[in-house]
């Protein structure tokens, strides 16, 4: 438990040390918010669907949190550069200790990050049914973030530099967003790109959230919960497993 | 008792290198034991596979009893390292890294408080105990590793070129308390080195290992024997044919030398 705690805890003092970083990683989702929230608002509305703003935060905090979760357990790539990682793995404590206490680390983090565009959305005019659902929310971020942040982890751990990172971002994250519904309604797609929706883990990230916070469920929030929690919890497993198999 | 390193037929392959060729050696309880080598040798390597960070091509090992490879747990809780290259967190400051170390390895708290008080005013660096380790100069960065290294007092602890980077004085404090830690506690002290002076003074048994092969093994004076010369450096010179120089560092060896220039380290 100390070891998880003190693993957690490095990770919180890097973040807030960190301003360009809190502040840096909130320009996108804001530039969604408005960009889109505004642009394509008319056409939401015309289109029978309702208030867009309403339906695109929990989408927009959806998507400040993948980013900023798998980024987090990227940053194992920097500790591996900077020497870090190696106090790390061969202090006596358990792999798994170690998957946990980083990857609760970054989900924390991301979890900030969430709080603060879903502050920033309240700003602009976002209104969540009640103090219960935020409450909700406030959770399904960290399980969201959880699932990231290990999903960050186990790739970052096979990686020796930052040039993959690009790549990462490209082929998994991009897709994972956007294939996610946190732009768009999942419901009346065409077959395949329903399917794919179907195969993407945010997707039921998103809904749980967009559910919390007053939105039409999809899979419906038992599906969603245990999705997240299953995968989470695999992640974490391979994660360790993949710890004890890293050769410095 | 058994020795507490133990190690047969060790060998390092990275695709066609071989890094470790075929060593065996054993280091005894309590024992201060130097690995003394030219640049690329396989020093590093071989203490990397000794402390679970890789794994060996070929050979077995045993440290404390236990096999890296099989029982890593049990070998972590045995030893402390100070690693050649950096290791620290620059985004933490030079107590929190300490308290991190402490944490890691289960020292309770008012122990751990209370030695790294003492350790960091033993390296000079209890005034500077807030400020970010990314502000400080090779040499504290290089100190505070050591520091941190000595904190859980483990049964074996692995130095890997510890006094590089640091001035003469640090140096002597250095070996001090190493061999009054031997002493007092009983630690066994495995140590890799480039200066000959700093072999033949602190340790008990010298290993000269050369492309990755133990040349000779012994104390100092039999190596000389063994060579018939009359100082260290020449009887490494009659064994491995080579100076040991930091300008003839190998590849390898001149980008780690770049990298802590541009973290700001000063190499002596
Ligand atoms: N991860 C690696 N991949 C490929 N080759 C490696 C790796 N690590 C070490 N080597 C090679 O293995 C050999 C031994 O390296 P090692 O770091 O053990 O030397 P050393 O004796 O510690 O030298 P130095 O005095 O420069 O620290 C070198 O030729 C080095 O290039
Ligand atoms: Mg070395």
């Amino acid at each position: 438990m100390r070891t998880i705690y003190i693993l957690w805890l490095r990770q919180i003092k890097r973040y807030l040390r960190s301003k360009s970083r809190v502040f840096g990683s909130l320009a996108q989702p804001l530039l969604f918010l408005v960009a889109l929230g505004y642009g394509l608002g008319p056409v939401f509305q015309k289109a029978g669907e309702g208030n867009y703003v309403q339906f695109l935060v929990p989408g927009v905090i959806g998507m400040a949190i993948i980013f900023s979760s798998v980024f987090s357990g990227i940053e194992i790539i920097w500790d591996k550069q900077f020497g870090f990682l190696k106090e790390t793995l061969v202090a006596p404590v358990s792999r798994v200790e170690i998957m946990l206490g980083r990857t609760a680390g970054g989900a924390t983090t991301s979890t900030m990050q969430g709080i603060i565009v879903f502050l920033i959305a309240t700003l602009i005019g976002f209104r969540a049914p009640s103090a219960l659902s935020v409450g909700l929310a406030v959770i399904l971020m960290f399980l969201i973030a959880l699932l990231f942040t290990a999903l960050g982890t186990i790739i970052a751990s096979q990686l020796d530099d930052m040039q993959g990172f690009q790549f990462v971002v490209n082929f998994l994250v991009m897709p994972l967003f956007f294939l996610s519904g946190a732009l768009f309604p999942l419901s009346g797609l065409p077959s395949a790109l329903a399917a794919l929706t179907r195969i993407d883990p945010l997707s039921y990230g998103i809904d749980a959230f967009r559910t919390a916070l007053g939105g039409a469920p999809v899979f419906g929030l038992g599906l969603d919960l245990s999705v997240l929690i299953v995968l989470t919890a695999a992640l974490v497993a391979i994660g360790s497993w993949l710890f004890s198999k890293i050769q410095i | 008792m058994t020795d507490i390193i133990e190690v047969k037929n060790l060998v390092k392959k990275f695709g066609d290198i071989t890094a470790v060729n075929d060593i065996t050696f054993s280091v005894a309880r309590g024992e201060i034991f130097a690995f003394l080598g030219p640049n690329g040798a396989g020093k590093s390597t071989t203490i990397k596979m000794l402390t679970t960070l890789l794994d060996p091509t070929a050979g077995s090992i045993a440290l404390a009893g236990f096999d890296p490879k099989h029982d890593p747990h049990a070998v972590r809780k045995s030893f402390g390292i100070v690693f050649q290259d950096p290791s620290l967190d620059d985004e933490l400051t030079a107590w929190e890294n300490m308290e991190f170390h402490g944490v890691l390895y289960g020292i309770e708290k008012k122990v751990r408080r209370e030695r790294i008080e003492k350790l960091m005013t033993f390296v000079e660096l209890w005034d500077r105990k807030d400020s970010l380790v990314k502000s400080f100069s090779g040499g504290m960065k290089r100190r505070l590793e050591i520091a941190r290294g000595l904190l859980h007092h483990p049964k074996v602890i692995f130095l890997d070129e510890p006094t590089i980077g640091l001035d003469p004085q640090t140096r002597n404090h250095l070996w001090n308390y190493l061999k009054d830690l031997n002493a007092t506690e009983g630690t066994t002290v495995f140590f890799t080195t480039h200066y000959m002076e700093e072999a033949e003074k602190v340790a008990e048994r010298i290993a000269v290992i050369d492309y990755g092969k133990i040349v000779a093994i012994g104390t100092a004076d039999e190596l000389k024997k063994k060579t018939d010369t009359s100082s260290l450096e020449d009887a490494f010179l009659a064994l491995t044919g080579r100076k040991i120089r930091d300008e003839e560092a190998g590849a390898a060896d001149a980008m780690r030398q770049r990298r802590q220039v541009w973290s700001g380290g000063n190499r002596r």
